[in-house]
């Protein structure tokens, strides 16, 4: 019952003479929120580059809803959020939101409802440059939430956030699931795992692993995913 | 979604974030009235008619050379901030964004020659023989060319440190070149040949023969020069924009 939104094989990616994706086999699957871990320079950026298309890959094959990562039919289905808040500072929450719509041919009544989804209608006639941080990349989910998309994908969505806001925007990524979105969130923090349906452990160009968390605990006998990460890497053979 | 509506919505965005930095507006709308000024100020006690002369030449340079530089700067800050990326993930063609680009700056352009024209003409009594609102039509085309240049620069500039950089390689020898300081025909040979590719000795030239005669077939010809060369730099500025990168 479970659908593939995402199918990837025998994904590699060179960038700049180094291999930064070493051949990897996935799936990502509808009405879950899968986590994509992995120590910072992983290659986890560039993976969800290569999902959303604007990432040139080297070999291998990338389907999203079926049809090569990168068509142009895909462009209104898939929202993405970098790393780095990708809206104007100059504009206010609502100016952004307003134009992105206007872009992406969603109605206006959107906005609103977006501005709401992240919890910021309190800010919405804010300049963005003088938000926080942790704002700043809410107002930037909000604009990937506009097309309502059956794909999410979400570059460390959560850091700096504080306890409180975390919990609540993992709440919201369980909502779009539930609602029937495949959700791919990356991070570099352990403790988020359990916070995930489903696992991609990524080190150096590499899945080491693809599994639940508890599936992932009892493979490994370990009782956080930090041990489990460790234990991997440990035990994988030096290629 | 439709392209006019797309090149709307980016057009209408480009105004808002330069309405909202007030220092920005002000600089573009008053420096070229105080530079023209300070043109006229400098020939007031002066035999002859150099302000009559060298006017019109600024008047076609200055709109290029601020809509190049803003360009080239907010083109590249959009390529940097990610959301030049953002939207080219979107459905959103290339051309709605450098049109939308193109449309905002002339606008702003149209503003702000349309001041230092009235300036010169009803109040430092510039000599125009031709009609002034050709001067404007002329400093609008001239604006958009700096646009295009900027918007294809941006794509070679990796901070806005350098891109600023490219205003000497880029501007400043269609500056020395275009006619303001030898006339064009007295040049070397080899220059002359050099300035005759160089799109800004068109524009130049169009703002010259709008103030010296009524010949406006003459003006028509030197701007659609200009129109093409936007049009090649708004063309070589669209291959810039990768919707994937390595």
């Amino acid at each position: 019952m479970m659908n593939n939104a995402v199918e990837v094989r025998d994904l590699r990616v060179v960038r700049g003479g180094n291999e930064v994706l070493r051949g990897l086999d996935f799936t990502v699957r509808a009405g879950e929120v899968t986590g994509l871990l992995g120590p910072s320079g992983s290659g986890k950026t560039t993976l969800m580059r290569s999902l959303v298309g604007v990432q040139r890959i080297t070999a291998g094959d990338v389907e999203v809803f079926g049809r090569p990562a990168g068509a142009a039919s895909l462009r209104a289905e898939i929202g993405y959020v970098t790393q780095d808040p990708s809206v104007y500072g100059d504009l206010t929450v609502a100016e952004n939101l307003r134009f992105f719509a206007r872009i992406l041919g969603v109605p206006d009544s959107r906005v609103a409802e977006c501005i709401g989804l992240v919890d910021l209608t309190g800010q919405a006639e804010a300049v963005v440059a003088r938000l926080s941080g942790g704002q700043r990349s809410r107002v930037s989910l909000a604009v990937a939430l506009l097309a309502s998309p059956q794909l999410l994908v979400l570059d460390e969505p959560t850091v700096g956030l504080d306890p409180v806001l975390r919990v609540e925007l993992w709440e919201s990524f369980h909502r779009f699931a539930r609602e029937g979105a495949a959700v791919l969130v990356s991070s570099h923090v352990m403790d988020e795992a359990d916070r995930c349906d489903r696992l991609l452990l990524m080190r150096e160009g590499r899945l080491i692993a693809d599994d639940t968390p508890d599936g992932l605990r009892r493979a490994t006998g370990t009782h956080d995913i930090e041990h489990a990460f460790l234990t991997l890497v440990r035990e994988e053979v030096p290629r | 979604m439709s392209t006019t509506t797309a090149t709307v919505a980016v057009t209408t965005r480009v105004l808002t974030q330069v309405r909202r930095d007030h220092r920005t507006v002000a600089m573009l709308l008053v420096m070229p009235c105080v530079v023209m000024t300070l043109l006229w100020w400098m020939f007031e006690d002066l035999p002859g008619d150099g302000f009559d002369r060298l006017g019109p030449a600024l008047l076609a340079l200055i709109p290029f050379i601020v809509m190049f530089l803003v360009t080239s700067v907010t083109t590249l800050r959009e390529r940097t901030s990610g959301t030049l990326e953002r939207l080219l993930a979107m459905p959103m063609g290339k051309v709605d964004f450098l049109f939308g680009y193109a449309i905002a700056f002339g606008l702003f352009a149209a503003a702000q020659s349309a001041l230092a024209v009235a300036l010169c003409v009803w109040l430092l009594d510039l000599t125009i023989v031709g009609n002034v609102w050709m001067l404007l039509v002329v400093a609008v085309v001239d604006a958009i060319l700096g646009t295009a240049l900027g918007l294809f620069v941006s794509a070679f500039a990796r901070t806005e440190f350098q891109a600023v950089q490219f205003m000497p390689v880029v501007v400043i020898p269609q500056i020395l070149l275009c006619g303001l300081f030898v006339p064009r025909e007295a040049l070397p040979r080899v220059l002359e040949v050099i300035s005759d590719v160089l799109p800004l000795s068109y524009g130049v030239d169009a703002m010259q023969t709008v103030a010296a005669s009524h010949d406006t077939g003459e003006v028509w010809l030197d701007l659609a020069v200009v129109a093409a060369y936007v049009v090649a730099g708004l063309a070589l500025g669209a291959l810039t924009l990768r919707r994937q990168t390595p």
